[in-house]
């Protein structure tokens, strides 16, 4: 187990290393920093100094080397853009990200499990074929169209809730939430929905086809046999079933909506690690880029790290062949 | 008439009379303040928040025109290369300290520091000096009739308290840690800092004891950032801000229509304008290989006769844009009515034109554009590689985010290209200087066409120090004559912005998209 792990740790860090040298050797298409970082009235010696000044002048491969070295450290630099250190711009802007992405995985996984179990267990009720139609409509309506949509019902129209922003938030000191306020609980709703709406179809579709697989098996059969509830049939035995895969996906999407919420985030202007990115990307701010990049390459290694070992833990034949392959 | 007047100022006299309301106006960008240290960056968005908290020794109106700020007076001194301000008596910091002539000092060699960015500006200051508290002389390393320009962005600190805080040097970049005035800011000016949450929100309050007679009926500013233009839009029409500065053009006419907004449109001072190569080399994008096309005159006719500058207007800018014939805007020094005046579009004599330069089939280039930049870049790009089509020149399109497309202009790796071009000192020889001048040292940082006329070059570097203003003119136009003769440029129009507020409050748009909330007034 502990050599499983090792070996998976070692893996990862690979994983991360490689996903920096190709962040960076990409960083060069975006365009030139030093371009933006002087304006108009800059000669091409104050960019030949500035370029100098940054290092931007060295091989790829040694500004890579600093790179690395200087994020062992923990240092990330400061913002071109902004003139801030970038690991404290990432983590003010990271309880936005993470508190944006629970909410909206909490409503997918409550209406997604809920509207899937319902339309499994009445497959031909008309309200199952009107469900069903509109998931497609959440699954390819792309979420700048849905976001934009609803400001435009619930903000402008309906004037019920706010178009853009956080609303007020609370500082704990390490962590700015905004679930402690009114204005910040209705600033959540849309953005939260918007973001949802993809992994709730998802969901859905997902529990409705385990749980009509699972209500065709012998042991539901013989449940109602033996003249068990309704309800202890659908939710103790089928629907436990059907969770297991559910919970795999709904994990590893977690980690794409925290590092994905980019265009949910820049259409709400949700003060996110992923609207910062976007910003940063029009100037060309590479070391915010680089050290998000990086982020997001954790959080993906981590959430899968974590998702093998729980495989590892359930699933036994996993660890025969580790035996077997170990010898 | 002697009743509204009389009505008028009965309701001046209940409106001193009463204590002044606390108003506050949300005010959206698309973009936050780069930094709070006002001699790092030499942008507009950065320096239009910075007017609000630090004062600048001249200033410029919405007309314009130079006014006093922190310097009431300035004047060339007995020595024609040396500037005198006077300064503002009885002006203080926001900590209370008094401002005085070492600040201004302080803050002139702060922002020509290697680090500034403000540092062109000053390119050609020798030395700055206090004869006494309120007088100080800035010596030129020759004649600079035209300095006072160039102070309109550049912000005086305290000297004390910068240097209490360590913040003497500019932000370096690409250092570790950030400056104390990055972030902490102590001016002189109408509003003071109460919070900053950089890229979300910046709050700032009334400074009441500045020392401006009237005062303004804001009280408090919220800045807030929506960079996506479809939700600024909708934030402004449910109520959740006050003024939106950067409305896109597609929207004007619908929040025009919306009750309870109102839209406010003006020039700017920005011109957008084609360039061209110039020189015998071929063009690396053509089908033409022995020579080059844009080197002859005839083409270059043939292009300006191809470009229907009207229907740009009426389609791609929905009537938002001030079609022009010549590459400056009308602020500028030197702009004539005469020189603004373009061709009415005229394809059959294009084409003529082109047969008899040699190309009867045309030929192919690459148009280099930006798309993200100036108001729909890319939508009159694509609209003159039609119009340029039916003349018979094939256009290909290369589209880049600014931030590629700068570069290509800097280091002369383009053909045929859009930009915009403002112009900061309102006067022709910063255009002449950046644009015309041939490549070479501090000139023609922004002539990739590489353009060249010795005599022209001898000319525009003698505006640089020619104080007899008449003369001065006249060289100018001299100019411009040739400029339009030879088409360096091929200029479409000049850009207009639009600023959307809540019904009842009122900004007129400033020409260098400034707007201050102080001038803000109310119905």
């Amino acid at each position: 187990m502990l050599a499983f792990i090792l070996r998976r740790l070692l893996q990862s860090v690979v994983v991360m290393l490689f996903v920096a040298l190709i962040a960076f050797s990409m960083f060069r298409f975006v365009g030139d920093p030093v371009a933006s970082m002087l304006g108009q009235e800059s000669r091409l010696e104050d960019h030949e100094l500035l370029r100098e000044q940054l290092g931007l002048n060295d091989p790829v491969f040694l500004q890579f080397a600093r790179f690395i070295g200087n994020a062992v450290q923990g240092q990330f630099g400061i913002s071109y853009r902004l003139q801030t250190p970038v690991t404290e711009l990432i983590f003010s802007r990271l309880p936005a990200t993470i508190e944006l992405a629970f909410a909206s995985a909490l409503i997918a996984l409550v209406f997604g499990v809920g509207l899937g179990v319902y339309t499994a267990l009445r497959p031909r009720a008309w309200s199952t074929s009107i469900i069903m139609s509109a998931s497609l409509i959440g699954v390819s309506l792309p979420t700048f169209l849905i976001g934009i949509g609803l400001i435009y019902i619930f903000a402008v129209e309906l004037k019920m809730l706010p178009s853009f922003g956080r609303g007020e938030t609370v500082n704990l000191g390490w962590w700015t939430t905004g679930l402690l306020t009114t204005s910040g609980l209705r600033s959540l709703i849309l953005p939260a929905i918007t973001l949802s709406l993809f992994q709730l179809t998802l969901i859905m579709r997902l529990v409705r086809a385990e749980m009509l697989e699972v209500l065709r098996q012998d042991y539901i059969r013989f449940a109602r046999a033996r003249g068990l509830s309704q309800r202890t049939i659908n939710f103790g035995h089928a629907l436990k079933n059907t969770l297991v895969p559910v919970i795999t996906i709904t994990g590893l999407q977690l980690g794409s909506v925290i590092a994905f919420a980019i265009i949910t985030e820049t259409v709400f202007q949700w003060p996110g690690v992923g609207s910062l990115f976007v910003n940063s990307v029009q100037v060309v701010d590479v070391p915010v880029m680089a050290a998000y990049l990086l982020f997001v390459a954790l959080v993906f290694v981590v959430i899968n790290l974590i998702v093998d070992i729980l495989y590892y833990v359930v699933d036994p034949r996993l660890r025969v062949d580790a035996r077997a392959g170990g010898k | 008439m002697k009743k509204l007047l009389l009505t008028a100022s009965v309701a001046a006299l209940v409106a001193g009379a009463l204590p002044a309301s606390a108003e506050t106006v949300r005010w959206a960008r698309v973009s936050d303040a780069l930094t709070l240290d006002p001699h790092s960056q030499n942008q507009g968005i950065t320096h239009n928040f910075a007017h609000h908290i630090y004062e600048t020794l001249v200033d410029r109106d919405v007309a314009g025109t130079l006014i006093p700020r922190l310097a009431t007076e300035w004047a060339l001194g007995d020595d024609p290369t040396v500037w005198v301000f006077k300064l503002r008596q009885g002006v203080k910091f926001h900590d209370g300290a008094d401002f005085t002539a070492e600040d201004v000092v302080f803050s002139l060699d702060r922002a020509r520091s290697d680090k500034s960015n403000m540092r062109q500006l000053h390119a050609s200051v020798e030395s700055v000096t206090a004869v006494d508290d309120y007088t100080v002389h800035v010596k030129m390393t020759g004649p600079s009739p035209l300095y006072p320009n160039n102070l309109t962005n550049t912000f005086i600190m305290d000297k004390t308290w910068t240097e209490a805080n360590n913040a003497v040097t500019v932000q370096e970049a690409g250092s570790q840690d950030d400056n104390y005035a990055v972030r902490n800011t102590n001016g002189t000016g109408p509003y003071k800092l109460v919070s900053r949450e950089v890229d979300v929100k910046s709050v700032l309050e009334l400074n009441e004891a500045h020392w401006a007679e009237t005062k303004p009926f804001v009280t408090k500013i919220e800045y807030t950032v929506i960079s996506d233009a479809a939700t600024r839009v909708s934030a402004l029409l449910s109520g959740e801000v006050d003024f939106v500065q950067d409305v896109p053009v597609q929207d004007i006419e619908r929040l025009s229509s919306s009750d309870g907004v109102t839209v406010t449109t003006g020039p700017e001072n920005r011109v957008i304008y084609f360039g061209y190569k110039f020189g015998d080399a071929p063009l690396k994008s053509s089908n033409v290989t022995d020579k080059n096309p844009f080197n002859d005159p005839k083409v270059r006719e043939a292009m300006a006769l191809s470009i229907d500058r009207d229907a740009i207007k009426q389609v791609v800018m929905r009537g938002y844009s001030i079609p022009t014939g010549v590459a400056t805007p009308p602020f500028v020094n030197g702009w004539t009515a005469e020189l603004d005046k373009y061709p009415a579009p005229d394809i059959a004599k294009a084409k003529a034109l082109l047969a008899e330069a040699g190309y009867p089939d045309g030929f192919t280039v690459t148009l280099d554009t930006p798309n993200n930049r100036y108001v729909n870049d890319e939508a009159i790009s694509t609209a003159v590689v039609g119009m340029l089509g039916q003349a018979g020149i094939k256009v290909t399109l290369a589209s880049r985010p600014i931030a590629q497309h700068s570069p290509l202009i800097q280091n002369a790796e383009t053909d045929f290209y859009l930009l915009g071009w403002g112009v900061p000192t309102f006067d022709s020889a910063y255009i002449f200087n950046d644009l015309i001048h041939t490549k070479s040292g501090h000139y023609g940082a922004y002539n990739p066409g590489g353009y060249t006329n010795p005599d022209l070059d001898a000319k525009i570097q003698s505006l640089g120090t020619e104080v007899d203003v008449a003369k001065r003119d006249a060289t100018i136009a001299e100019i411009w004559a040739v400029v339009q003769a030879d088409r360096v440029l091929l200029p479409v129009h000049n850009q207009v912005l639009a600023y959307a507020t809540k019904k009842g409050f009122n900004i007129a748009v400033h020409p260098e998209n400034q707007p201050r909330i102080y001038e803000m007034t109310k119905d």
